[in-house]
């Protein structure tokens, strides 16, 4: 076995620098259900437990709904929390997210981006973190492994911040970084350690000495709407924490994160803005086209709750055209994306024409092909002023399909 | 991105095509390049047909999609060539590396690629006389990287070797060595190969 308290750089998948990551920060509690893709993050930590190297409360239940109840009880009676899910695992999490916010738990979960049924799907898309878009947790999202695990070390002191106090969910994408195996850097064990510090619970529910009541009814001559706005007003805040975070992690690992990352943005006059592994994949066919001197970008953006809208507004500006990727789908509207960055450019005098594709829904291939089509329909946008369709699909097959 | 390798590899379920594809890209992590290796997320069953990828860079890899035009194709089963398409893309003046006993330029006229070499080596029977099991992945590294010259000889036996040593006994660590140095010496090609 190689020496753990040393920095390391390794061929690993997404879940296991996930596990690793949970490993360092040896939460008191971790609740698993399996779900795939998820179930690797959690079959890698069980070794861990297994070993005896980490000494978490390892709490197996049956049903994500029941997952996201023991650590809300672990959360509130002052312990540090993990779980991990995806897809129909998030779903079926759905109200209990509510009450790990509404309650302002920092609980923090890797969501394992992957498509809801029906059909049954086991591949990627972010129709399962859209649909929680609004339960209060911060969404932060990842390009690759080496950022799934710097985001998940970020997302604790993050969400345990006493100016936050909120559930965190990382997101990194199903089977194309979950299982997919490239070079990760791992920090030194001990710096992880000094990094992540220690949970100060704050009002926790074991302090016998000083009783707190978590949840209770608070009706209509109560202060829900008062809890709600603190709550909003938490998210808020996460802003400033998020981005102290960033700058205290980049001191220990030279990686810099924020908001969102800028790729070759300044001089651009067209660009796609994406979440997840696609970044990468954009990032290619830029260098590509820059090199036959197209003036092309991307911005991907890594905080989606709280939605970066002021600072958006301010990197996209200068833009002839942008084009919105979503990886989800929100019927009888757009891609739940593109909405967002459409309401962010709202208030500049002058916008870029804003356009919007669906892809990968349920794992559907975004090559180098679909990027390229993105860029070559944003030219012709910039060029015409016009786009002849606002939404569109990339990657979409030409056949007829049975409704 | 420049001088990206990208191999796909054809298999079948539990013939060890994604541990190789692995084992590769590892051992091109040692020697300070960026890697990837993923499967073809497909159903994965023994026996059925199944695809493994792995790419090999001086500078980052930030690409997050299949392979589509491979500069190498390794086929670790012939009896694929008759049921997948195992040419598919391959990039110009690529190469196929495929177990069998036949001659390279016999495999070659079968596939009907034109450009690009085709190599051959008997995988399954190595293995069978230095494991005495037919798993053909480890002698099609040696035989691969013969091909290809993508890594040297030694830094894949130091990092098996390294890799393995408390997993397999020393008979099985030695059989494996064997037989990538077998396969190494004995991979032919369609063209005269060229000494490197």
């Amino acid at each position: 076995m190689k020496d753990m308290s040393k920095k390391r750089i390794v061929a690993t998948t997404g879940a296991s620098t996930v596990a690793e990551a949970m490993r360092q920060i040896n939460p008191d509690v971790v609740v698993a259900y399996p779900i795939t893709p998820q179930t690797a993050i959690m079959e890698n930590f069980s070794q861990f437990v297994a070993n005896g190297i980490v000494n978490a409360e390892y709490v197996t239940v049956e049903s994500e709904h029941s997952s996201m109840s023991a650590c809300i009880g672990s959360s509130a009676a002052g312990a540090r929390v993990m779980t991990a899910t995806s897809s129909q695992g998030l779903a079926l999490m759905h109200e209990m997210l509510y009450i790990a916010s509404g309650m302002r738990l920092p609980i923090v979960m890797p969501n394992v981006n992957r498509a809801l049924s029906a059909p049954i799907n086991i591949h990627c898309d972010h129709s399962d973190s859209m649909g929680a878009r609004d339960a209060g947790w911060i969404q932060i999202y990842s390009e690759n492994a080496q950022e799934a695990y710097d985001n998940t070390l970020q997302a604790i002191r993050i969400a345990e911040d006493k100016r936050v106090m909120l559930p965190v969910m990382v997101n990194l994408d199903g089977f194309i970084i979950s299982h997919g195996i490239e070079k990760v850097e791992f920090l030194e064990d001990e710096k992880v350690k000094n990094f992540v510090g220690e949970r100060e619970p704050l009002l926790p529910l074991l302090d016998v000495n000083n009783p707190v009541t978590y949840g209770p009814f608070d009706g209509l001559g109560g202060f829900f709407m008062e809890h709600k706005k603190n709550q909003a007003d938490a998210m808020e805040r996460s802003r400033e924490v998020i981005l102290e975070v960033a700058d205290e992690f980049a001191k220990i690992s030279g990686r810099k994160y924020g908001f969102f990352e800028e790729y070759m943005l300044d001089d651009a006059e067209v660009a796609i803005v994406t979440l997840n592994s696609s970044a990468g994949t954009t990032k290619y066919v830029v260098d590509e086209l820059r090199a036959k001197g197209l003036p092309v970008g991307l911005l991907k953006l890594r905080a989606f709750r709280p939605f970066p809208a002021k600072e958006l507004a301010e990197a996209l500006k200068h833009l002839k055209a942008v084009a919105v990727l979503d990886r989800a789908i929100s019927p009888g509207f757009t891609g739940p994306l593109f909405g967002e960055i459409k309401s962010a450019l709202f208030d500049l005098e002058k916008r870029p024409r804003l356009i919007n594709f669906i892809y990968g829904l349920g794992g559907r291939d975004y090559t180098l092909h679909e990027a390229s089509k993105a860029f070559e329909t944003l030219m012709d946008v910039a060029k015409t002023g016009k786009a002849k369709k606002t939404m569109d699909y990339l990657g979409l097959k030409e056949v007829e399909v049975l409704a | 991105m420049e001088e990206c390798t990208e191999i796909r590899w054809h298999a079948r379920g539990g013939q060890g095509a994604v541990t190789a594809a692995k084992f590769l890209a590892e051992t091109a992590l040692a020697s300070g390049k960026d890697i990837q290796a993923f499967p073809e997320y497909g159903p994965e069953r023994m026996g059925a047909p199944i695809q493994a990828f792995t790419r090999i860079a001086s500078t980052p890899i930030s690409i997050y999609c299949p392979v589509e035009n491979p500069n190498i194709v390794v086929v670790l089963d012939e009896t694929l060539l008759d049921v997948v398409d195992v040419a598919k893309g391959l990039a110009k003046d690529g190469i196929i590396l495929v177990n069998t006993a036949d001659d390279p330029s016999d495999v070659k006229k079968r596939l009907g690629v034109k450009n690009g070499k085709v190599y051959t080596v008997n995988a399954t029977s190595i293995a069978m006389d230095t494991l005495g099991k037919p798993i053909p992945n480890t002698p099609m590294i040696g035989a691969l990287v013969k091909a290809t010259g993508l890594i040297a000889l030694d830094d894949v036996i130091d990092h098996f070797a390294a890799s393995f040593s408390k997993k397999f006994s020393p008979q099985v660590l030695e059989g494996n060595l064997k037989a990538i140095e077998r396969a190494y010496e004995e991979v032919t090609v369609n063209e005269r190969l060229e000494s490197r």
